[in-house]
């Protein structure tokens, strides 16, 4: 590991240590996972103590993880120009409102607008949570991996009523997904089902029998 | 005598308004001629772009990119590509290195000249956007012999670039790159000067440090308030590290400012052309990883394993370890960046872009109070917003 992150990462937990549930690294990259109610405080303290410095919030986006117990992700990655650094922090949820760093950066808002938009994931205290993206009464988010990728409706300009329709999509063809995977090199490294024995094995341990 | 209330008038501004610079619909809500509130509203040009590229292999993820900031599509192309070879872990041969980056400074030359030709027409000077579009067309006329389209070029691949330039175009592009600049010299005996332009953008819209630091501004704009930062000097990609260039940076962060490094940074990225040509080391241009990039022709016709590895990759695709990764490149408009996700089948999991026009159309609010309505124009121009990558 980078010793610069390494660093970093021992600022981090140093004096976030509470807030802090996971640290990963990889490629260079830091990412940290933080509790939901803390981030506020992780931004705040990121971007003025001296060592961090973490001065622009350049991106903020969602996640979406279907199979696990809190399915969204929000991900916010943080440079320091100073430094010449960057981090990346990262809460869960499963739809529980996420508290807004609108305050911590301006630069927020919209980008909270859009992972709402696409997710559905609500921020607390954001002072403007419209939906963004999408088009004006639209219904869904679309982002999610259970929204499918021809939408539900479709829009037409109709003569009659001189004016824009929405209808129910329809497709002559069915969409086509190709399963290009092959079974021998495609495949998770873990086989859907196969957790359960090792739980069961784990069980067999704890219990002594 | 009964008092008379006056109520502030709201003003729709766009999406049919030829300053808008697209599709930017903006409710202005109006004290007197004084703008109140600003509040843009995006995404009448959203079309999904990363909802599809999670249902599309790598390789049919690159032409989406094109179609983000149409003016200038490689650099979106070098961010993805670069994503995806972090997460491979592939080395990239030196030469597709140095066309990257000659492409991408082409890229940009070609983002500042409509940029600064339109934002000079909005505030009313029609002549620069008249003669400067020449040399556009002569530039996308170098994207066309490289890789046969004049804007949405598909031509970055993982692992490299389609193909190597042909014969003749290194010497054009130079030939060229010592014409250029009698063509800057001449935009700025209309505009740099000029009173009305000047008095149309001196002191509108002051951004300090603080400020473009806070609202996520980067590239030409972060610089004009003052800030030196620039991701090719400092986290350098590709061949960017062994170019020798200066960044200019503004001191005053008004609409002037963004003007005068746009054009600075048109003079320095001439500087990084004629290096990357002259230094351009000769051999492949992509990898010869063969389960990222399909082998050449001749290969293909006489071994069965490169026709194989050919198939495989035209109809499946490439697989990229599982992983997540954050990558940026400067782009003309700023940081673009792509926040990757592999699980490690042979399509993304998650492809998040980051469009710097974004951040900065958010800003109009901040920077339009207390302005004119004539100056939100001139404001829009500065930004530089193109709304193929802010509304994805």
């Amino acid at each position: 590991m980078d010793p610069a992150l390494e660093e970093l990462k021992e600022i981090v937990i140093a004096a976030l240590g509470e807030s802090v549930l996971d640290t990963s690294e990889s490629r260079g990259e830091l990412s940290v996972q933080v509790k939901r109610d803390d981030i506020e405080r992780v931004l705040t303290y990121l971007r003025d103590n001296v060592n961090c410095q973490f001065k622009q919030l350049v991106d903020l986006c969602g996640v979406d993880y279907p199979e696990r117990e809190e399915r969204f992700e929000v991900v916010y990655n943080l440079l320091s120009m100073s430094h010449n650094r960057r981090i990346r922090i990262k809460v869960r949820t499963a739809g529980q409102p996420v508290p807004s760093i609108v305050g911590v950066f301006s630069t927020a808002g919209w980008f909270e607008r859009e992972c709402w938009d696409l997710y559905g994931v609500p921020f607390e205290g954001n002072p403007d949570l419209r939906r963004i993206l999408t088009d004006y009464g639209f219904q869904g988010h679309p982002l999610r991996k259970d929204f499918p990728l021809t939408g539900f409706v479709e829009m037409r300009y109709d003569d009659e009523k001189k004016r824009v329709v929405y209808e129910p999509v329809k497709m002559t063809q069915e969409f086509r997904s190709f399963d290009f995977l092959s079974p021998w090199e495609g495949q998770p490294p873990v086989l859907p089902g196969d957790e359960k024995a090792e739980q069961a094995a784990q069980d067999g341990n704890g219990e002594g029998s | 005598m009964a008092q008379n209330q006056i109520k502030n008038m709201t003003l729709n501004f766009g999406p049919q308004h030829p300053a808008a610079h697209g599709v930017l619909r903006m409710v202005l809500e109006m004290d007197g001629e004084i703008v109140d509130r600003a509040d843009p509203h995006i995404g009448l040009l959203h079309r999904g772009t990363e909802k599809l590229i999670e249902h599309k292999t790598y390789q049919q993820a690159t032409p989406y990119f094109d179609r983000l900031d149409y003016v200038a599509p490689q650099n979106q192309e070098h961010a993805f590509v670069l994503a995806a070879e972090k997460l491979l872990g592939i080395e990239v041969p030196e030469r597709a290195q140095y066309i990257r980056v000659l492409y991408c400074e082409i890229g940009r030359i070609l983002n500042h000249i409509l940029n600064i030709t339109s934002y000079a027409m909005d505030v009313g000077a029609m002549t620069p956007m008249l003669w400067a579009f020449e040399d556009r067309e002569h530039l996308m006329e170098f994207c066309e012999r490289v890789c046969g389209a004049r804007m949405h070029m598909n031509y970055f691949r993982v692992g490299g670039v389609a193909r190597d330039m042909p014969e003749g175009l290194a010497e054009d592009i130079l030939a060229w790159s010592e014409r250029f600049p009698q063509m800057i010299d001449d935009m700025e005996t209309l505009l740099t000067n000029n009173r009305i332009f000047k008095q149309r953008t001196v002191d509108i819209a002051v951004v300090s440090e603080a400020e473009a630091l806070d609202w996520g501004f980067t590239g030409p704009n972060l610089r004009a308030s003052g800030v030196a930062w620039d991701l090719r000097k400092s986290q350098p990609y590709d061949a960017y590290d062994k170019m020798d260039f200066d960044i200019p940076v503004g001191k005053y962060g008004d609409c002037y400012d963004r003007y005068l490094v746009r054009i600075l940074e048109m003079r320095e990225s001439l500087k990084i052309i004629r290096q990357a040509i002259n230094e351009m080391p000769e051999g492949p241009v992509i990898t010869e990883d063969r389960k990222v990039a399909s082998p050449p022709r001749a290969e293909m016709k006489s071994s069965m394993e490169q026709l194989i590895h050919h198939f495989k990759l035209m109809s499946e695709g490439m697989h990229v370890p599982a992983g997540e990764t954050y990558t940026a490149v400067e782009a003309p408009k700023g940081e673009f960046a792509v926040f990757l996700v592999s699980d490690g089948t042979n399509k993304p999991y998650r492809c998040k872009i980051r469009a710097p026009g974004f951040a900065h159309l958010q800003a109009m609010d901040f920077m339009c109070k207390g302005h004119m309505l004539a100056d939100a124009v001139a404001v829009i121009g500065s930004i530089d917003i193109v709304f193929g990558e802010i509304d994805r």
